[in-house]
């Protein structure tokens, strides 16, 4: 406990330390349009994570999440370009719901089937991605064929910051409510910690895996939206490889692969952390082409931090010579 | 100390009325209900339903071309293997392929002799292979949260040396080996495939190094106290997998004579389906070298197929996804045996 009540100031005091040395090196980087900005590009990131920290803590990971966004995202942008007069909450709903959909589908292969969550969303992962491709015919939806008020809805500002901020910060809030004050929440953690006892103890296991990762698809269908809605275009690779950024700041917040060990705010944090590193690049007059390595870097870097204070894989329990008998015996 | 005798028996026989054998019995109903016999008729009817619907499908020398498509990837499939059968898994093998690549471009460039070229590749991929088995084994980080920075790491290495420009002009000796043929007909790369999957199946099946990679995979912490070096095992295996993939980089990077950024993507789901289709259980100590190959022929010859047929790519992508998500679920809604421990 006292290693986790650690770890999250030191990620927030990081992150804030990689601000001021980029705002040194740069300071237009701390201006407020530029720190604005970071935060509107950290949402999408966010609320990825926020989801993808619930599928880790239990043991798992999905990877299709990208690929769920593409999808819901294109049916988002077809529907809209279709039909233009269409209510916007319906368009959004109809992306949610897809993405709903998709992650109960590997929920159910997940939760009731018992299948390895690693092989099955790697499977489902690349047949979202095609059906991307089959539902498109491999045309783009282009900023003119969407309407509007699709196109406008993220950015615009309430109360003086976008709605993708207001969309993000309700959402943290949802997750932080989930994880901490829900039997949902505190189930999934239990399940990750140790499956068994929480079969003995009658967690309905299978339950809390189908709508977790239903959770994390519906999350990746609204994100979808606000994907397509923000960039204005749809194509069949979109956000291809997010998948990985997503467990990165999960990895980095602190969240443990090994399930069970997770935080919402270190999903936070991890998010914010990639999103200022991402963002410092193009300030810093580093080329693009070092943010995939960067971002490498600092997952390692994370993960052999986070597995200081660890659990050793195997206790030695028996004594293995003379010697350490006699030191047990003192 | 007193030690009793030990009764010798009258007779061989068995004295009790059931035995158990070492191994299964060789009996027909043992052999038709193993994983490798249902991908062997599996890769039949694929088979004969290509053939069948293709008219060009079953000239000899098309299919040995097309051999040629999943050669690399069947040469990182095969170290895969092993790793997976030890309960590690390695997502790095695409961004260690695409540093090597571009290892050979820089080492062309810098006026390395043709010779030298695949013992770099090798070098560079058996040393991103060690980084990831050290920090697998040195630091206990689980394997799949390494391999998913390392890949990353490596890919993004490879971006930023090449930026937005390809390498080009590689020697001959390259493109004789990546397109070459034995006798005219047969690809070099399916050859060199062919010897490194004997290779690997001796290696597994028939010494004691194999028995204990499947001791890792069953039970690590008995292996490791039944003396096997666990760590070592593991270490090795991964630098054999970055090795193999610097290897598929030389071959890929003869066969399309070009180092581009993009050199290689997706392989590392295609690779995992290889050897989980051929029967390698995720959850480590089960599969053969046999399987895998059976599950490389199989995924072959639908993609040859489907691209003799004109279809696009990304259906192959689905295909490839559906056949994974079928293997794995198959066999769970038979038996009803879960495989969550």
């Amino acid at each position: 406990m006292k290693n986790l009540l650690q770890r999250e100031p030191l990620l927030a005091l990081m992150v804030v330390a990689l601000v001021l040395a980029v705002g040194a090196k740069a300071p237009v980087f701390l201006s407020g349009a530029s720190l604005a900005n970071l935060v509107t590009d950290s949402t999408l990131l966010l609320m990825l994570a926020l989801a993808q920290m619930l599928v880790i803590v239990t043991r798992g990971v999905d990877l299709s999440v990208a690929s769920n966004l593409a999808l819901s995202g294109m049916v988002a942008a077809m529907l809209a370009s279709h039909s233009p007069e269409a209510p916007l909450l319906a368009v959004v709903l109809m992306a949610a719901v897809t993405g709903l959909a998709l992650g109960l589908v590997n929920g159910w292969l997940i939760g009731y089937l018992g299948l390895p969550p690693i092989v099955i969303t790697l499977g489902t992962m690349s047949v979202y991605r095609g059906l991307v491709f089959v539902l498109s015919g491999g045309t783009w939806v282009s900023a003119h064929q969407m309407p509007p008020a699709f196109i406008a809805f993220p950015l615009t500002r309430f109360l003086g910051l976008p709605h993708l901020v207001w969309i993000a910060a309700a959402a943290f809030g949802a997750f932080l409510f989930i994880a901490r004050f829900t039997r949902f929440g505190r189930d999934l953690f239990a399940i990750g910690n140790a499956p068994q006892c929480a079969g003995y103890i009658g967690i309905p296991a299978a339950r809390r895996l189908l709508w977790v990762y239903g959770l994390s698809g519906l999350v990746a269908g609204l994100c979808g939206y606000l994907w397509v809605a923000r960039y204005a275009v749809a194509y069949t690779e979109v956000a291809y490889g997010f998948e990985f950024t997503v467990i990165a700041a999960c990895v980095i917040g602190g969240v443990s692969i090994a399930g069970g060990v997770g935080s919402v705010t270190g999903a936070l944090l991890g998010a914010l952390f990639l999103t200022v590193i991402g963002n410092a690049l193009p300030v810093l007059q580093v080329s693009p082409f070092w943010q995939s390595a960067l971002t490498g870097l600092v997952i390692l870097a994370a993960v052999l931090v986070n597995a200081r204070g660890g659990m050793k894989r195997s206790r030695q329990i028996l004594p293995l010579n003379k010697r350490q008998l006699e030191q047990a015996a003192h | 100390m007193n030690t009793t005798a030990m009764p010798t028996p009258q007779s061989n026989k068995p004295t009790s009325r059931y035995t158990i054998l070492d191994r299964e019995a060789v009996k027909l109903k043992n052999v038709l209900g193993r994983w490798e016999t249902l991908l062997a008729l599996l890769l039949i009817v694929v088979f004969a339903i290509n053939s069948i619907v293709l008219p060009h499908f079953l000239d000899l020398y098309n299919l040995l071309d097309g051999t040629q498509n999943f050669s690399e990837k069947a040469l990182i499939a095969l170290p895969m293997a092993l790793l997976i059968i030890c309960r590690e898994i390695d997502i790095s093998v695409a961004g260690t392929l695409a540093l090597s690549s571009v290892a050979m471009g820089l080492a062309m460039n810098a006026g390395f002799p043709p010779a030298a070229l695949p013992l770099v590749a090798l070098a560079v991929g058996s040393a991103c292979g060690l980084l990831n088995g050290v920090l697998v084994t040195r630091f206990a980080l689980p394997s799949i949260v390494v391999t998913i920075g390392t890949v990353s790491l490596y890919r993004g290495l490879a971006s930023v040396v090449l930026g937005d420009k390809a390498f080009t002009g590689y020697p001959q000796m390259m493109a004789d080996w990546g397109q070459g043929y034995f006798f005219g007909i047969v690809p070099r790369e399916f050859v060199v495939l062919l010897a490194f999957a004997a290779v690997f199946a001796f290696m597994l099946h028939a010494t004691s190094w194999g028995r204990r990679i499947y001791a890792i995979g069953n039970n690590p912490d008995a292996a490791r106290f039944s003396g096997i070096a666990v760590d070592r095992y593991r270490l090795v295996l991964f630098m054999l997998t970055g090795a193999m993939a610097g290897l598929a980089a030389f071959f890929l990077t003869g066969r399309i004579g070009s180092t581009r950024p993009n050199i290689a993507t997706g392989w590392e789901l295609e690779v995992i389906t290889m050897v989980i289709l051929g029967g390698v259980s995720i959850a480590g100590g089960a599969g053969t070298i046999g399987g895998v190959l059976l599950a490389i022929l199989t995924l072959g010859v639908a993609t040859y197929g489907m691209s003799l047929a004109n279809i696009p790519g990304i259906y192959m992508t689905i295909v490839v996804g559906v056949l994974l998500l079928a293997t794995i679920a198959l066999p769970r809604l038979l038996r009803a045996r879960s495989t969550r421990k």
